[in-house]
């Protein structure tokens, strides 16, 4: 039996090196994430082409509907005012859990990389800090780090850090539990399999025996809950948090 | 060649230990769910909105069970590599 759990593959490497950041690669992640991004641009392309204000077709049905329940979405969590968010979660939604789904169809989840989730969170990260400058601005950020007492200082420095770092791991964490989880289920079902049908009797069970009969079927059921829920889940639960920390950030201090 | 053994046998133990960590979140988020529960037998009309903050507090309830999984990754995939190189 081999198992072999890996990260994304290495399609390219320079032979040069950046400093500070090492050598460039191109991943299988990457490649994946852009194929990612260019369904969802054709995607709403397509979906934005020919709009009528009257007769719709079903087209522009679902296309509103999609658009309707992101800005509800937004609305319902952050408020009116910050209506100008809806495209911004709109897109970190469908890109997160397409990633996530992209698993589906044998492409590797862009999302089982730790480098994708946590350059969404240090996006979301910048865009607290700026909108808790903006509300309070520089000196008011600076002095929010003293509250209650000045003794307090390193502990808001830790976990002012530890939002994007635990928001990047709890995405990376559940996409990538669920595909070793899988791969594991899988070998194991070979081995199972290959021992069941070796008790049987003759060539009958040399010829099923080297046939995974049990991989038929079952990880079927793992996998609606690892990649269909769990993909979307996560992808809710990053978008809902990004959108509490930011109303959040907005909130001045009486 | 004992030195190498030793480590690997630290790394796998390590990893074993690590996923301990599941035991909190697994207890925290029965704990959520049968109070979720709870409040929508008393009051079916507030589903949604209790569903929502269900899955969301469980979602953060998770996360030390994460951390605790990542750990036991990293005890198996990058550490045993890592300190044997450091022994040469």
């Amino acid at each position: 039996m081999n198992v072999s759990i890996n990260g994304p593959q290495i399609y390219w490497e320079s032979s040069w090196s950046v400093p500070l950041l090492g050598k460039l690669q191109i991943t299988a992640s990457l490649v994946d994430a852009w194929i990612i991004l260019v369904l969802i641009g054709v995607l709403c392309w397509w979906l934005g082409r020919g709009l009528t204000v009257e007769n719709i077709s079903k087209k522009q049905a679902v296309a509103e509907l999609l658009v309707t329940t992101c800005q509800n979405f937004v609305n319902g969590n952050m408020g009116e005012k910050y209506a100008y968010f809806a495209p911004f979660i709109g897109a970190l939604f469908s890109y997160s859990a397409l990633c996530s789904l992209s698993s589906l169809v044998g492409l590797y989840p862009a999302t089982s990389d730790l480098s994708t989730e946590l350059s969404w969170a240090l996006l979301v990260f910048v865009m607290i800090t700026y909108t808790k400058i903006r509300t309070n601005g520089v000196g008011g950020y600076l002095k929010g780090f003293t509250t209650p007492i000045p003794v307090f200082t390193p502990f808001n420095i830790i976990s002012e850090l530890a939002t994007p770092i635990s928001m990047a791991f709890r995405h990376f964490g559940n996409i990538m539990s669920g595909g070793v989880i899988s791969t594991l289920v899988y070998a194991a079902l070979a081995v199972l399999s290959q021992a069941v049908f070796g008790l049987l009797p003759g060539a009958l069970g040399e010829i099923l025996s080297l046939i995974p009969l049990f991989q038929l079927g079952i990880p079927a059921i793992l996998s609606v809950y690892f990649d269909l829920f769990s993909s979307l889940m996560q992808a809710f639960i990053f978008c809902m948090l990004t959108m509490l920390y930011i109303a959040n950030a907005a909130q001045t201090d009486e | 060649m004992l030195d190498k053994a030793i480590v690997l046998a630290g790394c796998a133990i390590g990893a074993g230990l690590a996923l301990i960590a599941g035991i909190g979140p697994g207890i925290g988020e029965g704990y959520a769910v049968g109070q979720a529960c709870s409040a929508i037998g008393r009051q079916p009309e507030c589903k949604g909105d209790v569903t929502s903050t269900m899955l969301l507090g469980c979602a953060i309830a998770e996360t030390t069970g994460i951390y605790g999984f990542v750990t036991g990754l990293l005890l198996i995939f990058v550490a045993p590599g890592m300190f044997t190189g450091m022994l040469g």
